[in-house]
């Protein structure tokens, strides 16, 4: 079986570099500046795995997966748990006030695909082939596949001049495109946390630039999109951002 | 599928689809859509459902990926992925025929 990592960012191979040699992968890490994986199989978010099988056929469609237990650098570690501290102080808040508390975006965001088990279901699919439970036929896997009426595919071209512009230097027509196409298709977390990370990065830096996706207190009538993450993310029912389909 | 004219030729629909435009009309895998009026980028959009957006003050046309079959994937049949590696060498999904492929989309954001 081959791994093939593919890193979906369109501000060129550099934003990537450093996480690709530090994994010092043995298998082809690819870089996909257009992000080719949300139009050609339908991935929408990161990380999505696709499992395909010796004759070229799809057994499981992109869907949220991952090695095993969540392990975070240092740094966003403890970003983290403060981000978790604060929570757990507004959740007291809120029951101590007889409103109902305010879901947790840790929780929310490990609320759907459980991490743990899906190495596991990957590892049974490698023994056993097309006989392994987890193992999709071509019409399932289809139907598993993400929806796309007429909108996603206007959302995947805004999507594209809006990363074509913002190459070549045309932001304020870039946003303009960005904000049409995730008015289009709101459950494409590509196409958002791409958006997002590209301004957060401008404004924050350093290793947690990108990973800074929505305005900073007091700088939220300058933040050009018309979502970000942690308003998307509270918007979202339990179970949503990562779907459980294992 | 950006492009700055409509005018475009079947073989580089081909390139930047996937859809190969054949005698029975678009195809993909094992999927064929038919194109009565032959071919041409705006029927074939139509047909395939595909969106046509217009950026006039920069003179394109994107074209978004094909919804007629109101599915991501139109087929189990993978489709080709030509992309590059970080010393800009190009690398196809099919050149893993043969061998079961884990295909993990990440980014730095």
């Amino acid at each position: 079986m081959e791994i093939v990592t593919v890193s979906l960012e369109l501000s060129g191979p550099e934003a990537s570099r450093e996480f690709i040699e530090a994994a010092r992968p043995e298998h082809p890490s690819l870089l996909d500046p257009t992000h080719r994986m949300d139009t050609l199989f339908g991935v929408v978010n990161i990380p999505n795995v696709i499992w395909i099988d010796e004759r070229g056929t799809i057994a499981r469609p992109p869907e949220p997966g991952w090695p095993g237990a969540a392990a975070y650098p240092q740094s966003l570690a403890e970003r983290l748990a403060e981000r978790a501290r604060l929570a757990a102080e507004a959740r007291e808040a809120a029951i101590a006030r007889g409103e109902t508390p305010p879901m947790d975006l840790m929780t929310q965001l490990g609320s759907g695909q459980t991490r743990d088990g899906y190495a596991d279901a990957l590892r049974d699919w490698a023994r056993r082939g097309a006989g392994s439970a987890y193992a999709l036929t071509p019409d399932e896997v289809v139907a598993a596949s993400q929806p796309r009426p007429p909108s996603a595919s206007a959302a995947a071209a805004h999507f594209e001049l809006a990363n074509h512009l913002w190459r070549a230097g045309h932001r304020e027509a870039a946003i303009r495109h960005f904000n049409a196409c995730h008015r289009l298709e709101p459950d494409n977390w590509t196409y958002k946390r791409q958006a997002w990370s590209l301004v957060g990065n401008e404004r924050v830096g350093g290793e947690m630039g990108r990973l800074s996706q929505a305005p900073l207190p007091g700088e939220e009538a300058d933040w050009p999109f018309e979502s970000n993450f942690d308003a998307d993310v509270a918007r979202l029912a339990p179970g949503r951002y990562y779907p459980k389909t294992l | 599928m950006l492009v700055d004219t409509l005018d475009v030729t079947p073989a580089r629909f081909h390139a930047d689809t996937g859809w190969e435009i054949k005698p029975e009309g678009a195809c993909r895998g094992d999927v064929c859509v038919p194109l009565p009026d032959g071919f041409s980028l705006t029927g074939a959009a139509e047909r395939l459902g595909m969106a046509l957006v217009e950026e006039p003050a920069h003179g394109l046309w994107a074209v978004g990926p094909e919804s007629v079959t109101g599915r991501a994937l139109v087929s189990a049949e993978a489709p080709e992925l030509e992309l590059a590696d970080l010393d800009g060498r190009t690398w196809r999904l099919s050149s893993l025929r043969g061998q079961k492929v884990v295909l993990v989309a990440w980014a730095p954001y």
